[in-house]
C-alpha cells in the first residue's frame, strides 16, 4: 500500500507539536520545583519510622469500623485512609492554594497534553505507512519516549495515592528534560521518511518483540530518572548530615522527596521493566530462530541486550546484598540505561549488525 | 549477606560453621562458601558483562571472518595478541566460558540447599504468633466480639482460606486461638524456577553445540542440491555430529522472486523450491520466504540471500561451445552491482589433439549491472530490479590457474595468474543481453541472460526446544519472583471479660510498605466477618 503523504506530514507536525508541549510542561515543572516551599516536601528525615503508626492507626480503625459496630464505628466509617497523626512527618505535601501548587497542576495538564499529541505522533505515523509504527530507528525513539512519559504518569499518580503520598509531581523536570533531548535527537537526527517495512522486518514479531523492547525501554529510563534522583538526594543527606557545604547537583536534592522513597521506587520501575525486557530479548531469540535461522548469534545489538540484561539482574541481586543496596545498587541502575542506550545509539549508528534498522544511510 | 529481607538472593540462609576438620577441607569450604555467596555472584555478573562488550566492538570471527583479516592486517601488533587471547571469537574463548561456568556453579550453589529450605516451608506450618503484635509492623487496635474464641476463629479461618493464605490455629490452654496465616510462596517458587531455568537454558545451548549442524549453500535457478556435506558450499557439523547424520533430502530452486519498491527498498523476496525426502526427486513445491523457513523433521532451509547469475556463451575458435550460468556476488547489497567471473578451462583445445595447451584458457571477470546508467561508466547499477540489465566484462587469456588443482574462489580470477602474465587481459565490453562480443582469435561471448540465485542456510539445533522452554520458565518465575511478597498474618482470639479481644499483626518478609493496603483491607473483611456478633471495642 502506498504512503499516505498527509498523515505522513501531520505525524511530523503533531511531533513539533509534542515537543513544544513538553518543554512548555518541563518549564513550569522546574518553576513549580524552584518556587515551591521547602516544607512541600518535608523535612530530610522523614524515612521509614512513620509508616507502620500511620498503617495501624488506620488498620486499627477500619477493623473497629465494622458496619455492626456503631459504639466504635462512629462517624468515621469503613474509608479510614491515614491517620492524622502521619501527616505532619511524612513530608506529605502541604497543598495550598499557593502559586506553585497551580504551576504543578498546570504541568501536570501540560505532559498530559503533550502525551496525546505524542500518541498522535504514533497513530499517524503508523496510519500513513499502514503498519506498527517501529520500523525504524527514528520511530523506535519517539515510541520509547512515549512509553517513558506514560509510565513517569502512572508513576506519579501511583505515588500521590499511595501509603505516604509523596508528591513527587515537582520533579516531572528531570523526565521531561531526557524526553524532550531524545525527541528533538529523533526529529532531527534519526529522522526518516515514512517507508514500507523491509521484508525481514514484515513479520508479527515486529509487533511482539518490538513492543516489549519499547516498553522495557521507557520504563526503565523512569528508573534510570529516580536513580539519579535518589544518587543526588543520597549525597544531599550525606554532606547535609556530616555538615559539609553542598555544591551543584547535590544541592537540588534539598526539595527531592526522602532517599528512601527515590530508591524504593526505582526499584519497583525496574522490577516491572525487566521481566518486560527478559520478554522483549526472548520474543526477539524467537523471531531470530524464523529469520536468520539462529535463536542467538551474538549480533551487536543481541551482546548489548545481553549486556543490558545482566547489568539490571545485577541491580537486583545488589539491592538484596548488603553494602550494594541504595549508592552502589542506584549506581548500577544507571549503568544498565547507560547500556540501554549504548544499544540504541551506539549499535545503530557505530557498529553494523543485523540490527542496522536505522533506515539513516 | 545480612539483614535485608527483600530477598532475591540465591544464597541459602547461613548456616551454622561446620566443625574444623583438616585443613584442606576448610579450605574448600571456604572456598565454596565464597563462590556461592551473593557477593561472588554480583562480581562474576559484572564480570560477564565487561566480557561481552570485546565481543560487539571488535570484528568476530563466527559473524564476519573477512572484517577480522582487515583489522588483523591494519592492527600488526596488537592484532596477533587479541587473535592468541581469543578476542576474536569472544563468545567461545576459554575465559568467557570461564566466567559463565563459574556462575552456573555459583547458582548450583544456591539453589540446592534453597530448594531444601522452600520444600520445607512449604511443608511445615505457619510459625506461632509473636507475642506482642504492636512491635510487628502491621497491627490492628485489638477489638472485642461477642462470639467466643472458638467460633470466632474459625469465621476468620474462613475468610483467610477464601483469600488463599495459608493458616494453621493453635490453641492455648487458656482457651485462646491463634491463627497464623502466610501467603507468597509463589515467590520463592518463582525465583528457584527462574535460576533452574538458566541452568536448563545453558544446557540447551550446549546441547545445540555438541548436537546441532548447519550448512549453506548457494542454488541457481534449475538447479538441485541433495543435503550431504559435498552437497553444501561450506557447513559446520557439531561435535556429535557426523556426515552420515545427516537426514537426506534434495531440494531445487524453481525460482527466485524478489520485489522493490521505486525507491529501490526490497517489499518481498520468495525463493519457489521443490523437495522430496530421500534421493527421491524433489516433488513437493514450497515458497521459502524471510521469516518463513521450509521446517523439514530434523532440519530447516532459510532464505538468506539472493544474487544474479548471467549466463555467457562463448564459442572458441574451433566452434566449440562453452555455456554456464555464473553466480555473481553482490558487491553493493543496496543496487545489486555484482562482481563475478566466469572460467573457461577447457577452451580452445584443438578438436582430437590430446595433448593439453594450457595457455589458450579463457576466463572472464566482470560486473554485472541489473539496472546500468544510462551514461557514463557502467559500473554502478542504479536499481537492483532487472530494468536495464548490462555486464562489464574484461576477457583474459593464458593459464587460468585452475589446472594446478589448488581450491580457489569461484568468483574472481586467479590474480597471481594475472600478475606473473600466465594470464593476459585480451580486452573489455559492456554488453547487452542477447549481444555477441567477437575476441581478437575468432572467438565470440554472447550474454545470453541471466538467472537468479538463492543462498540457503539448511541447519537443526536439537537443543533449541529446551531452550525455549526454559526461557519461557524464566520469564514466569521472574514475574512470580518479583511480583509476589511474602506476608504473614496472626490473629489472636483471646477470652476476655466483655467478649473475645482479637487483635491482628502482619508481617511482610518482602516490601513491606505495600503491605500496609492489603493489611487494611484484610482487617476490614476479618472486622466484617466477625461482624455477626455484635463488637465493642476494648475498654481502656
Amino acid at each position: 500500500m502506498p504512503v499516505d503523504a498527509t498523515l505522513a506530514t501531520l505525524s511530523d507536525r503533531l511531533l513539533v507539536a509534542a515537543i513544544l508541549v513538553y518543554s512548555a510542561a518541563m518549564l513550569v515543572y522546574a518553576a513549580e520545583y524552584s518556587f515551591g516551599r521547602r516544607s512541600r516536601v518535608g523535612p530530610a528525615a522523614a524515612p521509614a519510622a512513620p509508616a507502620g503508626a500511620a498503617a495501624l492507626v488506620g488498620a486499627g480503625a477500619a477493623l473497629a469500623a465494622a458496619p455492626v459496630s456503631p459504639a466504635v464505628g462512629g462517624g468515621t466509617g469503613p474509608a479510614v485512609t491515614t491517620g492524622p497523626a502521619g501527616t505532619g512527618s511524612t513530608g506529605r505535601p502541604v497543598e495550598g492554594r499557593s502559586g506553585t501548587a497551580v504551576a504543578g497542576a498546570a504541568a501536570a495538564v501540560l505532559t498530559v497534553v503533550g502525551l496525546l499529541l505524542h500518541a498522535g505522533v504514533l497513530v499517524t505515523r503508523a496510519a500513513a505507512a499502514h503498519r506498527v509504527p517501529w520500523g525504524n530507528m527514528y520511530e523506535f525513539a519517539i515510541s520509547v519516549c512515549f512509553i517513558a512519559v506514560l509510565a513517569w504518569l502512572v508513576v506519579m499518580a501511583r505515588q500521590a495515592r499511595g501509603e505516604r503520598r509523596a508528591s513527587i509531581r515537582h520533579l516531572g523536570a528531570f523526565v521531561m528534560l531526557p524526553v524532550v533531548l531524545l525527541l528533538g535527537l529523533a526529529g532531527t537526527v534519526l529522522y526518516t521518511p515514512v517507508v514500507p517495512l523491509v521484508p525481514a522486518l514484515n513479520s508479527y514479531w515486529l509487533w511482539i518483540h518490538v513492543s516489549a523492547a519499547v516498553i522495557a525501554s521507557g520504563v526503565f529510563l523512569v528508573s534510570f530518572v529516580t536513580a539519579t534522583l535518589y544518587l543526588i538526594r543520597e549525597k544531599y543527606d550525606r554532606v547535609t548530615a556530616a555538615g559539609g557545604t553542598l555544591r551543584f547537583p547535590a544541592t537540588l536534592g534539598a526539595r527531592f522527596p526522602a532517599a528512601d522513597g527515590l530508591e524504593r521506587t526505582t526499584f519497583r520501575v525496574i522490577a516491572f521493566a525487566f521481566p518486560v525486557w527478559t520478554f522483549a530479548t526472548i520474543a526477539g531469540a524467537i523471531w531470530a530462530e524464523a529469520a536468520w535461522s539462529r535463536y542467538w548469534g551474538w549480533d551487536p545489538k543481541e551482546t548489548w541486550a545481553f549486556i543490558a540484561w545482566v547489568i539490571y539482574a545485577a541491580y537486583l541481586h545488589a539491592r538484596a546484598t548488603a553494602g550494594w543496596r541504595g549508592r552502589r545498587a542506584a549506581w548500577i541502575a544507571v549503568l544498565g540505561w547507560a547500556a540501554m542506550m549504548i544499544n540504541l545509539f551506539g549499535v545503530n549508528l557505530v557498529i553494523t549488525g543485523l540490527h542496522s534498522y536505522a533506515g539513516l544511510q | 549477606m545480612t539483614g535485608t529481607v527483600s530477598d532475591l538472593s540465591t544464597q541459602p540462609a547461613p548456616v551454622a560453621p561446620p566443625p574444623a576438620r583438616g585443613g584442606l577441607v576448610v579450605v574448600l569450604r571456604r572456598g565454596w562458601r565464597q563462590l556461592t555467596s551473593m557477593r561472588t555472584a554480583l562480581l562474576l555478573l559484572f564480570l560477564l558483562a565487561v566480557a561481552a562488550v570485546p565481543g560487539s566492538l571488535l570484528p568476530q570471527r563466527p559473524l564476519n571472518p573477512p572484517k577480522v583479516q582487515e583489522y588483523l592486517d591494519a592492527h600488526t601488533t596488537v592484532g596477533p595478541v587479541l587473535d592468541r587471547l581469543g578476542f576474536f571469537d569472544v563468545f567461545a574463548s576459554p575465559w568467557f566460558a570461564a566466567i559463565y561456568l563459574l556462575l552456573a556453579v555459583s547458582l548450583v550453589g544456591c539453589i540446592v540447599p534453597r530448594l531444601r529450605l522452600h520444600a520445607r516451608a512449604m511443608t511445615t506450618p505457619p510459625p506461632a504468633a509473636p507475642k506482642r503484635f504492636d512491635r510487628l509492623p502491621q497491627y490492628a487496635e485489638p477489638a472485642v466480639i461477642a462470639a467466643d474464641p472458638v467460633a470466632g476463629a474459625a469465621a476468620v479461618r474462613a475468610v483467610l482460606r477464601r483469600k488463599r493464605w495459608r493458616t494453621t490455629v493453635r490453641t492455648a490452654e487458656d482457651g485462646t486461638v491463634e491463627i497464623s496465616a502466610e501467603k507468597g510462596y509463589l515467590r520463592e517458587t518463582g525465583n528457584l524456577v527462574f535460576h533452574t531455568a538458566i541452568l536448563a537454558l545453558l544446557a540447551g545451548a550446549a546441547a545445540g553445540v555438541l548436537w546441532g549442524w548447519q550448512g549453506n549453500v548457494l542454488l541457481t535457478e534449475g538447479n538441485t542440491f541433495c543435503n550431504t556435506t559435498q552437497g553444501y558450499d561450506q557447513y559446520d557439523l557439531g561435535q556429535q555430529v557426523d556426515g552420515s547424520d545427516l537426514p537426506p533430502f534434495c531440494l531445487s530452486l524453481d525460482r527466485f522472486r524478489a520485489t522493490y519498491l521505486d525507491s529501490g527498498q526490497p517489499s518481498s523476496y520468495a525463493a519457489s523450491v521443490r523437495y522430496g525426502a530421500g534421493d527421491a526427486d524433489p516433488r513437493r513445491p514450497v515458497d521459502i520466504r524471510v521469516n518463513e523457513p521450509l521446517r523439514l523433521s530434523g532440519a530447516r532451509v532459510y532464505l538468506l540471500d539472493h544474487g544474479y547469475a548471467p549466463i555467457l556463451k562463448y564459442t572458441d575458435r574451433y566452434g566449440q561451445v562453452f555455456s554456464s550460468p555464473n553466480p555473481f556476488l553482490p558487491s553493493d547489497l543496496v543496487t545489486l552491482t555484482s562482481d563475478g567471473a566466469a572460467v573457461f578451462a577447457d577452451a580452445n583445445q584443438k578438436p582430437g589433439e590430446r595433448a593439453r595447451t594450457r595457455n589458450v584458457e579463457v576466463a572472464f571477470e566482470g560486473v554485472y549491472t541489473p539496472t546500468a546508467p544510462e551514461s557514463g561508466p557502467r559500473v554502478r547499477s542504479v536499481f537492483p530490479a532487472e530494468r536495464s540489465p548490462g555486464i562489464t566484462l574484461a576477457a583474459y587469456r593464458g593459464d587460468t590457474g585452475l589446472g594446478s588443482g589448488i581450491p580457489r574462489s569461484v568468483y574472481s580470477l586467479d590474480q597471481n595468474q594475472v600478475q606473473k602474465g600466465a594470464l593476459k587481459l585480451v580486452g573489455s565490453k559492456f554488453l547487452r543481453p542477447g549481444q555477441t562480443w567477437k575476441l581478437d582469435d575468432g572467438s565470440t561471448l554472447e550474454f545470453v541472460g541471466t538467472k537468479q540465485w538463492a543462498g540457503l542456510r539448511v541447519d537443526e539445533d536439537p537443543g533449541q526446544k529446551v531452550v525455549l522452554v526454559a526461557s519461557v520458565l524464566m520469564v514466569i518465575g521472574l514475574i512470580g519472583s518479583l511480583t509476589v511478597r511474602r506476608r504473614r498474618l496472626w490473629v489472636r482470639l483471646a477470652p476476655g471479660a466483655g467478649g473475645t479481644v482479637v487483635g491482628v499483626g502482619g508481617l511482610a518478609r518482602t516490601d513491606a510498605d505495600s503491605y500496609d493496603e492489603e493489611f487494611r483491607r484484610t482487617v476490614a473483611d476479618l472486622g466484617r466477618a466477625t461482624a455477626a456478633q455484635p463488637v465493642s471495642a476494648v475498654e481502656d
